[in-house]
């Protein structure tokens, strides 16, 4: 039995006493909220203050080309770096990843000449001390290549699969953060160490891993309780107030942080969470609601200033330096009741007191049964800041099951503490298409991917004949992307295990093989092209397509036009049905993705000419987005177009963009909201999966892009996280301006 | 024909065919947010006798231009957005003037009712007979465009006289139906301030009347009259700037309780 402090056993008892259950703790204890955003409190002057240092600091950051300092000589663990401060008299919540505010720090086991690279751009040199320990140990990234076949390679290299977790961190892994404070270490430890004990019988591959995995747990959670006692915190007893609660789940969230250096590494599903306590505070008089708000203002303050270490390169694909620090706010119990609390404003509240940000990346679970003054709230903050995305939380609990999930990177579902997800980047479809009519060869080199593949011979395509190849290309495909992801996998536990984060998280949880596709719009169009319109390939000497020409119009997707949007459909159910023929490593669920994050210029740019008419290195459309506009029929077809896409065949989630002018959603500000309020109800309700909603002028975004210095937090939703806007390349900051902004006229 | 830069009068009879099942269609636009109540498919029809010397929409006056659309049509694509319309919002028929196709709009609006889906005519108030009363009887809500409450500078403005507008108002005031008001607020030719005060006495006492809404003139429409080779007469008046639409507002709010600016 749990030894509780006094003020624990105010709280409702239930199964969370007796085993480690978050989620029983939440259900049995949480204040739901129905009332308005009235009660919010402004930031306090300790909050504005330590912000103008983060300003400033992020300005220092912005002036010495997007990186303030490096620690060169450390590698970086939970207990690398003693305590930093921003401004100790002024912090009520702490703690850093370094001992210096925006300060990025080496974690090299993802893969060590990443990080040389990235710290050689920078014009600095790791010491070698860190090199040399790499003379005696293996990274992931060598790892990986040691077993990747020459076939995984090619497609690789021909960039039919990209942006792979296969020379950094994968991320996407999400630690039930809040277990720390509810449990404290011993009482973590202790449970670690009883699942360890259960671990015996027979050694097969599988246990034997387990028992390391546990093994490496705790000692994480003893890192942990050490980094704590550096801030003179006492992690090894469940947190007593509001404060340490706040203090205790971020505590836990810095250690993955400091250890791991993914991809996307989101912080769960923590704000309804830590109103149990901020509400037994407040009850009881300890503290006001000023206070409360400013713990999570500190908090979010933190969130923001999480870095990492990236090369060049890496912004190529995921633009504006993004760390993915994904909280999901609201959505329903699954016995009916709201989760949304008070806490849940306060998140939001951050926005206006600390401004617009992109991180953390604040996702509202939607649910058309949603307190009215949460909806109201959360669409003025759209209006007001762009910088939130949704989901729709009524299509998730139904799909999969649970009401207590996060969102890991950008869209996808995610079973907090039970369920974690294999990072899968995505696969290149117009590409793969491209090679489907061109005997299996990709478009510019010419390279020979794929065997079998009949040489289109008609001057106009024939669309049974590029379907009955293109069908070959994405088997084929299918099967290589399959045993890379497992190759990715079995390496990463093996060389760059997140045992910090995985402490948190159940000793043998499910898995999610998240599988990602980019450019199914492209896909939607091509094919419609050809089976309604006259698609002429126009072919260089060696055979291979440059251009297209696209006689008379057809269908295009974004116009909920039937027989276009069911090619889009069609194509996911077939790809999302190849992959999951293929067995996972560790047994995981294969799902997919339509989601490109901010790829789709580089994706874009190297891919030829599609049938659709594109032209070679334009851009793709971002996510699940109608290509740039094509969509002509107004907002609500496009949308129409989008929702029809089933989740059930892409169940890691279905990426929307959607950038409204202002005055298009209303002529002033109590219709807007409304509208807004009601356009998310009808997007979800038609079974829509996710929307990133911009609400923005396209005169702001070209002032921006001219005068930067001028918007330095000026916030954008980009297809699953929100960038800050001038801290995109050049070239992405225009192919957002190019995106199709609905607006009246 | 265009005469003095303008479309001359044409004949409209055949626009109100009671055998019809087409209606004369301008454009649709789906996502509408500024014609009527919540979020709305605004169906544009063609056809119009007023010659607003600021019309946005002059493309719109031709009663032989645009495209048919069967009304079945129209109702499946009315369909396909009703998730969009949630509590207040729904189709509004404005145009052009709706009026002029009234007995077609009955069926439209007969057929949406029959779908559950909400109706708002936006109309100029025409002509009243009726065939016009009855499609009002099936219209939700009735948005009536007052250009002036002058009689002499509303022929100044439109080409035509106001009186059946008021005949239209009345006759929705004595069937006890909701209705708006909208104003077009233009520098100098609609903005004196005793034609807004007798505008609002007239309306003062109108039960029916929910809302005002006044409509700052914007010359965004310039380069359509161009395109049809007519005059655009208002090339050098301005929009309204904040001040002046701010009194305007403060004198319908005298009168009214319920003022916005669109």
């Amino acid at each position: 039995m749990l030894n509780l402090s006094r003020e624990v056993l105010a709280l409702r008892e239930g199964d969370w006493n007796k085993r480690i259950d978050v989620r029983d703790f939440v259900t049995l204890n949480v204040t739901p909220y129905y009332g308005d955003a009235s009660f919010l409190a402004g930031a306090t002057e300790r909050t504005k203050q330590l912000w103008q240092i983060c300003i400033a600091a992020m300005k220092e950051e912005r002036e010495r080309n997007g990186c303030r300092a490096i620690d060169t000589e450390t590698i970086s663990g939970i207990t690398s770096h003693g305590p930093g401060y921003i401004n100790k008299e002024l912090e009520v919540i702490m703690g850093l990843q370094t001992d210096e505010l925006l300060k990025r720090a080496m974690k090299p086991f993802g893969g060590i000449r990443v990080v040389e690279g990235a710290v050689a751009e920078k014009g600095q040199q790791v010491t070698q001390r860190v090199k040399e320990i790499f003379d005696y140990t293996k990274d992931h990234n060598n790892a990986v290549f040691a077993a990747y076949d020459e076939e995984i390679r090619n497609y690789r290299s021909q960039g039919i699969l990209t942006g792979l977790p296969d020379n950094y961190a994968r991320g996407r892994i999400i630690g039930d953060y809040r277990r720390l404070a509810l449990y404290g270490i011993d009482r973590l430890i202790e449970a670690k160490e009883e699942d360890k004990r259960l671990v015996d019988g027979e050694m097969t591959e599988h246990k034997i891993r387990l028992r390391e995995e546990i093994t490496d747990q705790i000692i994480a959670l003893k890192d942990i309780r050490k980094m704590g006692s550096m801030y003179g915190l006492d992690l090894s007893r469940p947190a007593q107030n509001a404060r340490e609660a706040v203090q205790w789940v971020y505590m836990a969230y810095l250690a993955a942080v400091k250890e791991q250096d993914g991809a996307a590494m989101s912080l769960g599903n923590v704000s309804s969470f830590l109103d149990v306590y901020i509400e037994r505070d407040l009850a009881e008089g300890f503290i006001t609601e000023e206070e409360a708000q400013e713990f999570i203002d500190q908090f979010v303050m933190k969130l923001r200033m999480v870095r990492h270490l990236r090369p060049e390169a890496y912004d190529e694909i995921f633009g504006g330096d993004p760390t993915w620090v994904t909280e999901a706010i609201g959505g329903q119990f699954a016995d009916g009741r709201t989760k949304v609390t008070k806490t849940s404003f306060r998140f939001l509240q951050t926005l206006y007191n600390l401004g617009p940000s992109p991180e953390p990346n604040l996702t509202v679970l939607w649910s058309q049964d949603l307190p009215e003054g949460f909806k109201e709230f959360c669409a003025q903050v759209s209006i007001d800041t762009s910088s939130i995305q949704y989901e729709n939380d009524d299509l998730m609990r139904l799909v999969r099951g649970s009401d207590d999930y996060g969102i890991a990177c950008c869209v996808s579902y995610q079973e907090l503490g039970k369920r974690i997800q294999f990072f899968g980047a995505r696969v290149n479809l117009p590409k793969t298409l491209l090679m489907a009519l061109n005997e299996g060869r990709e478009e510019n080199a010419g390279a020979k991917l794929l065997e079998n593949i009949p040489s289109l011979e008609g001057e106009y395509l024939n669309y049974e004949e590029v379907m009955t190849n293109f069908k070959k290309s994405m088997v084929e495909v299918a099967r290589v992307y399959s045993k890379t992801m497992n190759i990715i996998h079995y390496m990463h536990d093996k060389y760059y295990y997140e045992k910090a984060q995985l402490a948190f998280v159940d000793s043998d949880p499910g898995i999610d093989m998240a599988y990602g596709i980019a450019g199914i719009s492209i896909i939607a169009d091509s094919l419609s092209a050809i089976k309604y319109g006259k698609v002429k390939a126009i072919r260089n000497e060696k055979g291979l397509t440059v251009d297209f020409k696209v006689e008379g119009d057809y269908p295009k997707f974004g116009n909920d036009d039937e027989r276009v949007d069911s090619i889009a459909r069609e194509i996911t159910k077939f790809f999302s049905e190849e992959l999951a023929k293929h067995k996972c490593y560790k047994n995981a669920f294969s799902t997919l993705s339509l989601l490109t994050i901010t790829s789709n210029v580089m994706y874009g740019k190297k891919t030829g000419a599609t049938p659709d008419g594109r032209k070679a290195g334009e851009a793709f459309a971002p996510g699940a987005n109608p290509m740039h506009g094509r969509d002509e029929h107004g907002a609500i077809a496009s949308l129409n177009s989008v929702a029809k896409l089933d989740y059930r065949d892409a169940q890691d989630g279905i990426s929307n963009t959607f950038s409204i002018v202002p005055k298009s959603l209303g002529s002033d500000r109590e219709d807007q909201t409304d509208n807004l309020v009601g356009l998310l109800d009808a997007y979800f309700r038609l079974n829509g999966h996710h929307l990133n909603v911009n609400v923005l002028n396209r005169e702001t975004l070209m002032d921006a892009y001219e005068h930067p210095e001028n918007y330095p937090q000026l916030t954008i939703r980009v297809s699953g996280y929100a960038v800050n806007f001038i801290r995109l390349s050049k070239a992405h900051q225009l192919e957002v301006i190019a995106r199709t902004f609905h607006e009246r006229m | 024909m265009i005469k003095d830069g303008l479309l001359v009068a044409q004949k409209v009879e055949q626009l109100n065919s009671e055998a019809s099942n087409r209606l004369r269609v301008h454009s649709i636009e789906t996502f509408g947010t500024h014609d009527g109540p919540g979020i709305r498919m605004v169906v544009f029809v063609q056809g119009c006798q007023f010659r607003c010397l600021y019309c946005a929409n002059p493309d719109t006056m031709d009663v032989k231009g645009g495209h048919f659309l069967e009304i079945e049509e129209l109702v499946e694509r009315a369909i396909k957005q009703r998730s969009y319309f949630g509590k207040k919002g729904g189709v509004t028929v404005s145009g052009g003037e709706p009026l002029l196709q009234r007995s077609i709009l009955k069926k439209l609006f007969n057929r949406l009712h029959e779908e559950g889906v909400n109706t708002v005519l936006d109309s100029n108030g025409r002509l009243i007979d009726q065939q016009a009363k009855d499609l009002l009887e099936v219209t939700d809500l009735l948005m009536l465009d007052v250009k002036h409450f002058n009689n002499e500078w509303h022929k100044k403005l439109t080409g035509l006289s106001n009186v059946n507008t008021f005949k239209v108002a009345e006759h929705r005031e004595s069937t006890g139906k909701p209705m708006w008001l909208r104003y077009v607020l233009v520098p100098g030719w609609s903005d004196q301030e005793e034609h807004l005060h007798e505008l609002g006495n007239h309306f003062k006492d109108y039960k029916t009347i929910e809302r005002v809404e006044i409509l700052p003139y914007h010359q965004l429409g310039v380069h359509k009259w161009e395109a049809l080779g007519m005059e655009y007469k208002l090339k050098d008046v301005s929009p309204p700037d904040a001040q002046k639409v701010e009194k305007t507002a403060s004198i319908f709010m005298s009168y009214f309780k319920d003022v916005r600016v669109n």
